[in-house]
């Protein structure tokens, strides 16, 4: 089967992480891993898998773009130089999935709105953050069963799990994070927090998810549409758990979720990395599946 | 200890730790009552904002019952000598909460990370510091990392721009020779010019006696709430406080006459319950647990039937740190759970 061809920008946890998952897919090939530091742990295990690699930031992607015949472009680099990366990429006709808290294309959660994208064709989708892929499928999955006045996430990740971009830009987690849960989940007003936890050994993810509904909570049809949902999840991020709940009190609907990841480039604990390149990578497949289709419609 | 002619400036915990007790449902009324008896006793620093900081108003930790900014602007309306400050968690407030305090007139802002994580500070302590604003760095659980490690992340939050280090005792679990240590480490990395601060917690009787070998080893800001009111046992109880600086010399400005009418008229009347060493208070301090699951605890014992201090030793087991509330409810089911497949095997 053809595949489309990929590159990634970012060389690190996230970036390489995304890695190890493109190139396991069906449909999706990676040419280039792209970083601004040559001495990257990211970039080294690139060069040994074979990826062609850059430390000229996208300025050294650029040129290759047409020639390597790219199609998809992951964005793991940072908010502040997203816009700039996004614009020169969709340019030269190539879509972008962005992983940075830019925003600047619509949110996309896959079990929740990515067949909506698919269908628009949109040119950016954004990945929210870590926390957002693992909370708003179950604030969605609430919502889509009677309104939620509220929706409330607390994500805690390990210290160790944690790099310097989420560290610096801890407010842009929370800020997105609760637009998503509004947007993208449905609750009328989103809260999200996040905590870091430096336990050794490190912990799994935790997700909890508290949502208050309007009306008294339809406890069954609740649970069935959660379970349903944490199912959808499991298909591309196996190591998605329900560990207790949905707990009701009142109005209050409470989720507890862990979140182990693959163990690709961090860990199996690191389910916050992991969550968010596999719905990356589900979502680029998704896009990739349509490219792939038109391409043999256009060529009959 | 010779700490005669010392001169401190003590931080008002009251209002804003004091909010755990009161499940963050004081009124307007008795923080502004409050807030003026403070400042006529001539405490210099109230801290006033949601027991969990900025931004704190959620599902879990608990609704307030009136905003952050309602609160702030109520007391920064009421004092005449004092200044008010607050916290901010990051991961919890944003720099948005920041700046909507600095607008309604706070004076300190205190920027609180989990003793290991100074690095998710910068923004916050860089963004206050541009606004001139007394930053001061909280390093919160402080008993969960050594003195040299402590010393590395406020020497962190140092660069980024904090003009105040704090090692908080969130669990009330130091003893002072932890105390002095950790102080001792922060003096010596420190510029000479950054102030030191502790706050204590009184869940084994030693919120006073920490924060003197604080003051010992150069610490200069000590927290302290007027009847201790605060989350776990207390904190350090303000009066008891000030009559022992009195005692031994230790400058404070504050009236002891006047700040123990405020302990006994003013806070104490408003109590939900005595704020005292319970067997639960207790293990958070043996144990070394974040001070404000006490009462989440208590309620996750009623609902699940499995006792609170087995709820928190579970909690300090798996190392938990602040702003986790949400595995307690969660700890408890799973606990619940376990106990009645243990009884189902035996039957």
């Amino acid at each position: 089967m053809n595949k489309i061809k990929c590159a990634l920008i970012g060389s690190g946890n996230i970036g390489t992480d995304l890695l190890y998952k493109i190139k396991r897919s069906e449909v999706l090939e990676p040419v280039w891993l792209v970083g601004i530091d040559p001495d990257s742990e990211g970039l080294a295990r690139a060069r040994e898998m074979g990826i062609k690699t850059t430390a000229d930031g996208i300025a050294g992607l650029l040129p290759h773009i047409q020639a390597d015949g790219i199609r998809i472009a992951f964005d793991a680099t940072s908010a502040y130089v997203h816009k700039a990366n996004s614009d020169a990429l969709t340019a030269l006709g190539v879509k972008v999935i962005d992983l940075t808290p830019a925003a600047i294309g619509p949110y996309c959660v896959p079990p929740v709105n990515l067949a909506a994208h698919l269908d628009a064709n949109e040119p950016n989708v954004n990945m929210v953050t870590c926390g957002g892929q693992a909370t708003i499928p179950m604030v969605y999955a609430v919502s889509r069963v009677q309104s939620v006045a509220y929706g409330e996430i607390v994500a805690t990740v390990s210290s160790r799990s944690a790099g310097p971009g989420t560290r610096k830009n801890i407010d842009e987690f929370t800020r997105t994070t609760a637009g998503a849960v509004q947007s993208v989940g449905g609750a009328r007003e989103g809260k999200a927090i996040i905590i870091l936890n430096p336990a050794e050994p490190p912990l799994i993810m935790r997700d909890t998810i508290h949502c208050l509904t309007d009306k008294t909570p339809d406890e069954a049809a609740i649970t069935r549409s959660v379970h349903a949902m944490v199912d959808a999840v499991q298909k591309y991020v196996p190591g998605y758990r329900l560990v207790n709940g949905p707990v009701f009190d009142g109005k209050r609907v409470s989720i507890y979720l862990e979140v182990a990841g693959l163990g690709d480039y961090l860990p199996r604990y690191a389910g916050n990395l992991d969550i968010m390149t596999a719905a990356a990578a589900s979502t680029a497949e998704a896009f990739a599946r349509r490219m792939l289709k038109n391409d043999k419609l256009a060529t009959v | 200890m010779n700490l005669s002619g010392k001169k401190i400036t003590v931080h008002d915990m009251t209002l804003r730790d004091g909010m755990h007790p009161k499940r963050h449902q004081i009124s307007l009324t008795q923080m502004v009552d409050i807030a003026r008896g403070l400042d006529e006793a001539g405490v210099p620093l109230i801290e006033v904002t949601h027991g969990d900081g900025l931004g704190g108003a959620s599902v879990n930790y608990g609704f307030p019952a009136h905003s952050d900014a309602e609160y702030i602007g109520a007391v920064v309306e009421t004092v005449k000598q004092a200044k008010v400050s607050a916290l901010l968690l990051p991961g919890i407030g944003t720099v948005d909460h920041l700046k909507m305090a600095f607008d309604l007139g706070v004076n300190t802002i205190r920027i609180a990370t989990h003793c290991t994580e100074a690095d998710v500070s910068e923004q916050h302590i860089g963004a206050a510091r541009k606004l001139g604003m007394d930053t001061v760095g909280f390093l919160m659980m402080a008993h969960m990392n050594t003195p040299e490690g402590l010393a590395r992340q406020g020497k962190l939050m140092e660069s980024y721009g904090a003009n105040c280090i704090y090692i908080t005792d969130s669990a009330g679990y130091m003893l002072p020779e932890d105390v002095k240590a950790r102080i001792a480490a922060l003096r010596a990395v420190l510029d000479p010019a950054t102030e030191i601060g502790f706050h204590g917690h009184h869940n084994l009787a030693m919120g006073i006696a920490n924060s003197l070998a604080a003051i010992e080893e150069g610490a200069t800001r000590i927290d302290a709430a007027a009847a201790g009111l605060g989350a776990g046992a207390g904190n350090t109880p303000m009066e008891v406080l000030i009559a022992v600086c009195q005692r031994m010399g230790i400058e404070t400005g504050v009236d002891l006459f006047k700040i123990s009418d405020v302990a006994e008229d003013r806070v104490i009347p408003i109590i939900d319950f005595p704020i005292r060493i319970d067997r639960d208070a207790l293990t958070l301090g043996y144990a070394g647990v974040y001070g404000s699951f006490l009462l989440f605890a208590k309620r996750a014992e009623k609902k699940y039937g499995v006792p609170a201090r087995e709820i928190l030793l579970e909690l300090g087991r798996r190392g938990m740190v602040g702003g986790q509330e949400d595995m307690i409810e969660d700890t408890a089911i799973n606990m619940a759970r376990e106990r009645q497949a243990r009884t189902q095997a035996t039957c």
